[in-house]
C-alpha cells in the first residue's frame, strides 16, 4: 500500500499555444489536508478537471493506492470516492436537505425511494462529524454555512474518501470558518483526505499539513506547512514579495462628505425592508467599511446609495447636495463614483471594447464628444493613458473587448475609470472579489491613496482580512440594519464576527444589558 | 476589420448552403432541366437591364425594413413589428398622395411619421411596463393591417365615392386594391431622374439611393455618436447602462420610433414608385418579415443590410425564371431556405471565429499571461459546459464570472 492515496504524476496539459499544466506532480496522503494554492489563471482549475476526468492530459499518470487509474469522466472519478463541494454550492433551492443529500444517488427498489434508509444514513454521517444539520429543513431555509455541511454530506453519503474543498471559506463567518476547519480535522482523524483550494494564506496556516503551489501552469513546490511562513508561501504564488499589511499613514479628516440619514429600503423578496433606517456618515480622508455576511441588506443599501434602486424613507446628502431623489448621472456629476458589486452585470459592457468601457461614465462630457458625435481620436488617448497609468493589460490595448480580459484587468478597468473621474465619494463594492493577492494589492493601495488625496471612500466588504487591514471606520450590518461600529485597530476578528453573525447588537445590547452574548452563534445563524 | 471579415464569410457560407440545397430540391423535382434551371436562377438577375432594375427596385423596401430589425437588434430590442410599420407607413404615403395630392417628398415624410408612430407604442409599452416587444409588434402588425384596410375602404369622398379605390378616379371595377398614382396623382410617384430609360424599366426610381442613404446614416449613428453608444449599450447590457446614467426607458423607445420610421419609410418607397398598388388583403406583408432575415443575413449590421437586401432582392427576380418549368411554391422554398440558414449566420459566425481563433494561437507561441488566462477560462468554461454543470473545476478560476450568480 503506497502512502499516497491519491497521486498525479507529471501532469501536462495542453491547450493551443499554451501549457495549462506543465509536468505537475500532486500527491495527497492518506489522512491529511492538503492546500492547492495559486493564483486565477495558475492552474488550479485545470488540474482538477484532470482529476475528474473532464480533460485528458497529454502526459502524466493518476495512481490510486500506488495503482494506475485511468478516469475518463466524472463518474470515474466518483467510483474511486473522489468528492467535492463546489464554491458555488449545487443545490436544490426547494428540495429538503435529505432530497438534496440523495440527489442523483437515490436508494431505491424498483424506482420507489427508499427514504428513511437514507435519513438513517445522513443523520448518523451529520451525528459523527458534528454537523448538525435537519434533514427535514429545506436549503432555501437555511443558512449558507448550513447548505455548505449539506454538501459536506453529499460526499459523505456517497462514501468519498477523497473531499476536495473548492475556497470553502468565502462565504462564511469566522466563527463558521472556525467549526470547518474543525470539521475538516474531524475528517482526517478519520483517515479521508482533503484537498483544500483556497488563496487564503491564513487559513492554509491554520489547518493545512501540506501545500502545493501552482504559478502560471508550473509547479512551484511542494512544502510542509510547520516549515514555511506566510511570507514565503506568498512569493512562491506571485513570484514576488506581497505586501500584507496595507500601508497607510494617519487620517486627516476633512468635512462630511456622505451623510446618510435613516435609509430605509424595501426588500424585492418579501415583504419586511432590506435596509432598515440606516445613518451614518462619511468624512473626506476616510475610509469607511460596510462589513457583514452577504445578503444583509449592504447590496441593497449600495443600490440606494447610488441611486439604482429607489429607497422608502430617509435622505441622502453628498457635499451638501440631497441627492436623495438625483438620478444617477446627477449623483455622478456631483462627485460619486460607484465601483459596483457585480462587475459584469453593472460594471462593464462586456461585448464593448476596454475604450469604449472606460468612458462608460463619461463619454459625454465636451472632451470626447462633439455635437454628439464621439471623438474617436480624445477616446483613444484618454484610453491610453489610463491603461499605462494603471497598467490594465489586455490582448489589444484600447480595442480589446472587455469580455476577453481576465477578471483582475477588468476590475482594473472598472477601478482607473471610477478613480479617474476624481470623486467627491468613492463606492467600492467588494472590489477585490475574486482577484488574487497581486491585484488585491494593488486595489487596496488605490483605495488608501484616494484617502490620502482627501476623498472619501465607502468600502462594502465581506472579506475580514480586508475589513480589518484597510478601513479607519468599520460599520457592522446585520439584516438590514447597523449594529456595531469599530475602530479596526480596536476590535478583534472574533468580535466582529460575533456582530456580523447577529448574536450582539451595539445599540439594542445597550438597552438590555448583558444577555447571553457568548451563547453559542449557531442558532442565529441558521435563522440569518 | 477581423470581425467583420468572418461576419461577412458567414453569411456567404449560409447563402452557398442554402443554394445548395435548393439546387438538390430541384434536382430530385425534375432532374433535366435542374442544371439550366438553377444556373438562371444564380443569373437572372443580372441578365438583363430591366430585370437589374427590378431588383434594386425591391431591395429598396428590403433595405430599410432589414434596417429597422437590425437598428432595434443592436439595442437589444426583436421588432418583429415591422410588417406592421410598413403597412401603416405605405398606406401614409398612399393617403397622403391619394386624398391630400402631395408631392412624393411629403408623402415619404408622411410614411416615416407612420411607421415611428407605430413602433412607438411597443416601444412605449416595453419601456414603462416591460411588457415583451414580441408580443406587442404582433399585434401592432394586425392592428396596423386591418386599420389600414378599413380605412382603404371606407374613407370617401365628397361624392361619397371610396376616394383610396380605383372607383373614385376612372370607370373601374376593381375593388381589391388602391387606387394607381399614375392617374391618382403621378406628382407624388418617385422621381427616376433619367434612371428608368437608362435601365429600360419602369420599375427603376431612386429609392434604391434613399435607402442606401439611410443605411449609411444609421450606420453613422450607431458608431460615430454618443447616442448610437447609448443604445448599443442599452442593447448589451441593459444593467450597465443604467448604471452608467444611461436613460435606457428613453433609449429602448427611441430605438423603436426609429425602426417603425425605418419599416414605415419602406412602404413609402414601394407604394410610390407608381409600379405596384396597394392590395386590400388579409395577410400580413412579406416584405416587414423579409427585413428579420435581411438583418440576420448582415448580422444587423446597417451597410450589410444593403448588401443583404440586394442578394434576397436579386434571388426573388431569379426564382421568377424558374417558372414555369418548376411551381412557384418552388422558389419560394429555395429563397425561404436560404433565409432560414441566414439565422444561422451569427452561429457560422461564432464557429469561425471559434476556428480562426484556435488556429492562431496554434501558430503564436509567445503569448501574453493575460492572454493565456483568457484561454484557460475558455477551456475550462468549455469543460464545465461538457460537463453539463455537474463538475466543479470551472470554478476555481471562473470565479469572478460565476460571482454574479
Amino acid at each position: 500500500m503506497s502512502e499516497y492515496v491519491i497521486e498525479m504524476l507529471n501532469i501536462t496539459k495542453e491547450f493551443p499555444g499554451i501549457k495549462a499544466n506543465d509536468d505537475i506532480t500532486l500527491q495527497l496522503k492518506q489522512g491529511e489536508v492538503h492546500a492547492l494554492l495559486g493564483e486565477n489563471g495558475a492552474g488550479k482549475s485545470t488540474l482538477m478537471s484532470v482529476l475528474f476526468g473532464l480533460y485528458q492530459p497529454e502526459s502524466g499518470i493518476i495512481k490510486k493506492n500506488g495503482e494506475e487509474v485511468k478516469i475518463h469522466n466524472p463518474n470515474d472519478a466518483n467510483a474511486l470516492n473522489i468528492g467535492m463541494v463546489h464554491q458555488h454550492f449545487k443545490l436544490v433551492e426547494v428540495f429538503t436537505v435529505l432530497d438534496n443529500i440523495i440527489l442523483g444517488a437515490e436508494p431505491n427498489t424498483f424506482g420507489f425511494l427508499r427514504k428513511a434508509e437514507a435519513r438513517k444514513k445522513v443523520l448518523e454521517l451529520s451525528e459523527r462529524y458534528g454537523l448538525h444539520v435537519d434533514p427535514d429543513a429545506l436549503i432555501e431555509d437555511i443558512s449558507v454555512g448550513m447548505q455548505q455541511r449539506v454538501e459536506i454530506l453529499k460526499m459523505l453519503y456517497r462514501d468519498n474518501e477523497i473531499l476536495i474543498f473548492d475556497e470553502p471559506t468565502a462565504v462564511l463567518t469566522p466563527q463558521e470558518i472556525d467549526e470547518l476547519m474543525e470539521i475538516m480535522r474531524n475528517f482526517t482523524k478519520e483517515g479521508k483526505s482533503i484537498l483544500f483550494i483556497t488563496h487564503k494564506l491564513n487559513e492554509i496556516m491554520a489547518v493545512a499539513d501540506r501545500c502545493t503551489v501552482l504559478r502560471k501552469g508550473k509547479l512551484m513546490g511542494t512544502v510542509e506547512i510547520k516549515n514555511t511562513t506566510k511570507e514565503e508561501l506568498s512569493r512562491m504564488m506571485v513570484g514576488r514579495d506581497v505586501q500584507f499589511e496595507v500601508e497607510k499613514g494617519e487620517e486627516h479628516l476633512g468635512d462630511v462628505v456622505l451623510d446618510v440619514k435613516n435609509v430605509t429600503v424595501p426588500s424585492k423578496l418579501h415583504a419586511n425592508n432590506a435596509v432598515k433606517d440606516v445613518s451614518f456618515q462619511v468624512r473626506a480622508g476616510e475610509i469607511v467599511c460596510l462589513a457583514g455576511i452577504e445578503g444583509n441588506g449592504q447590496t441593497q443599501f449600495v443600490h440606494a446609495l447610488t441611486g439604482l434602486d429607489k429607497m422608502s424613507a430617509g435622505t441622502i446628502t453628498l457635499c451638501g447636495h440631497d441627492i436623495t431623489k438625483a438620478k444617477i448621472r446627477t449623483r455622478s456629476k456631483l462627485g460619486m463614483s460607484h465601483i459596483p458589486e457585480d462587475r459584469h452585470k453593472h460594471g462593464l459592457v462586456l461585448d464593448y471594447s476596454l475604450e469604449e468601457n472606460l468612458v462608460l461614465q463619461r463619454y459625454w462630457e465636451p472632451q470626447f464628444q462633439s455635437a454628439g458625435f464621439i471623438n474617436s481620436y480624445a477616446v483613444r488617448k484618454y484610453a491610453e493613458k489610463l491603461i499605462e497609468q494603471y497598467d490594465i493589460r489586455s490582448g489589444q490595448g484600447p480595442v480589446t473587448t472587455a469580455r476577453s480580459m481576465s477578471g483582475g484587468n477588468q476590475q482594473k478597468a472598472i477601478v482607473a475609470r471610477e478613480i479617474d473621474k476624481d470623486p467627491e465619494l468613492l463606492v467600492a463594492v467588494q472590489p477585490t472579489r475574486g482577484l488574487d493577492v497581486g491585484a488585491i494589492e494593488y486595489i487596496h493601495k488605490q483605495l488608501v491613496a484616494q484617502r490620502d488625496a482627501g476623498r472619501a471612500v465607502l468600502l462594502v466588504s465581506l472579506e475580514l482580512e480586508e475589513v480589518m487591514s484597510v478601513p479607519d471606520r468599520i460599520l457592522v450590518m446585520y439584516e438590514g440594519e447597523i449594529v456595531g461600529e469599530f475602530n479596526p485597530k480596536q476590535v478583534t476578528v472574533q468580535e466582529l464576527g460575533l456582530y456580523m453573525a447577529g448574536a450582539k447588537n451595539m445599540y439594542r445590547d445597550a438597552e438590555k444589558p448583558l444577555e447571553s452574548n457568548s451563547v453559542s452563534t449557531e442558532d442565529e445563524v441558521i435563522e440569518g | 476589420m477581423k470581425k467583420g471579415l468572418i461576419s461577412i464569410l458567414a453569411s456567404v457560407i449560409s447563402i452557398l448552403v442554402g443554394l445548395l440545397f435548393g439546387f438538390l430540391l430541384l434536382l430530385v423535382v425534375n432532374s433535366g432541366e435542374a442544371v439550366g434551371k438553377f444556373g438562371e436562377l444564380l443569373t437572372a438577375g443580372v441578365s438583363t437591364l430591366p430585370k437589374m432594375a427590378k431588383v434594386l427596385y425591391q431591395a429598396a423596401p428590403l433595405i430599410m425594413t432589414g434596417l429597422s430589425v437590425a437598428f432595434a437588434f443592436k439595442t437589444g430590442l426583436f421588432n418583429i413589428g415591422a410588417s406592421g410599420q410598413y403597412t401603416v407607413g405605405a398606406f401614409a404615403a398612399l393617403a397622403c398622395a391619394i386624398i391630400f395630392q402631395m408631392p412624393w417628398w411629403a408623402c415619404l415624410i408622411a410614411s416615416i411619421i407612420a411607421g415611428a408612430v407605430w413602433g412607438f407604442f411597443p416601444g412605449l409599452f416595453k419601456a414603462l411596463f416591460n411588457v415583451n416587444e414580441v408580443i406587442t409588434s404582433i399585434m401592432f402588425n394586425w392592428i396596423g393591417l386591418f386599420a389600414v384596410n378599413l380605412a382603404c375602404m371606407n374613407i370617401r369622398n365628397a361624392a361619397g365615392k371610396q376616394i383610396m379605390l380605383p372607383t373614385a378616379w376612372v370607370n373601374s371595377p376593381i375593388m381589391d386594391r388602391t387606387a394607381s398614382l399614375s392617374y391618382a396623382n403621378p406628382d407624388a410617384m418617385i422621381p427616376k431622374w433619367g434612371l428608368d430609360t437608362l435601365f429600360e424599366s419602369n420599375y427603376m426610381n431612386i429609392s434604391i439611393f434613399i435607402a442606401i442613404a439611410f443605411a449609411i446614416i444609421l450606420w453613422v449613428v450607431l458608431n460615430r455618436t454618443t447616442f448610437g453608444y447609448e443604445l448599443k449599450a442599452c442593447g448589451n447590457n441593459k444593467n450597465a447602462s443604467i448604471y452608467a446614467g444611461i436613460n435606457a426607458k428613453r433609449n429602448i423607445v427611441l430605438s423603436m420610433v426609429i425602426a417603425g420610421a425605418m419599416a414605415g419609410l419602406g412602404g413609402g418607397l414601394y407604394y410610390l414608385a407608381g409600379t405596384a398598388d396597394y392590395n386590400i388583403q388579409k395577410v400580413l406583408l412579406a416584405m416587414g418579415f423579409n427585413g428579420i432575415s435581411v438583418a440576420l443575413l448582415a448580422t444587423s449590421n446597417p451597410i450589410g443590410t444593403i448588401f443583404s437586401a440586394l442578394f434576397i432582392s436579386y434571388i426573388q427576380v431569379g426564382g421568377e425564371s424558374l417558372q414555369p418549368t418548376f411551381a412557384k411554391e418552388m422558389i419560394d422554398i429555395i429563397i425561404a431556405v436560404i433565409i432560414y440558414l441566414s439565422a444561422f449566420a451569427l452561429l457560422t459566425k461564432t464557429l469561425l471565429g471559434k476556428a480562426i481563433k484556435l488556429n492562431k494561437t496554434n501558430v503564436n507561441e509567445d503569448k501574453t499571461v493575460d492572454a493565456e488566462q483568457e484561454d484557460l477560462k475558455a477551456h475550462a468554461q468549455q469543460a464545465g459546459d461538457n460537463g453539463k454543470g455537474v463538475l466543479p473545476p470551472t470554478v476555481a478560476d471562473n470565479k469572478e464570472s460565476e460571482g454574479e450568480k
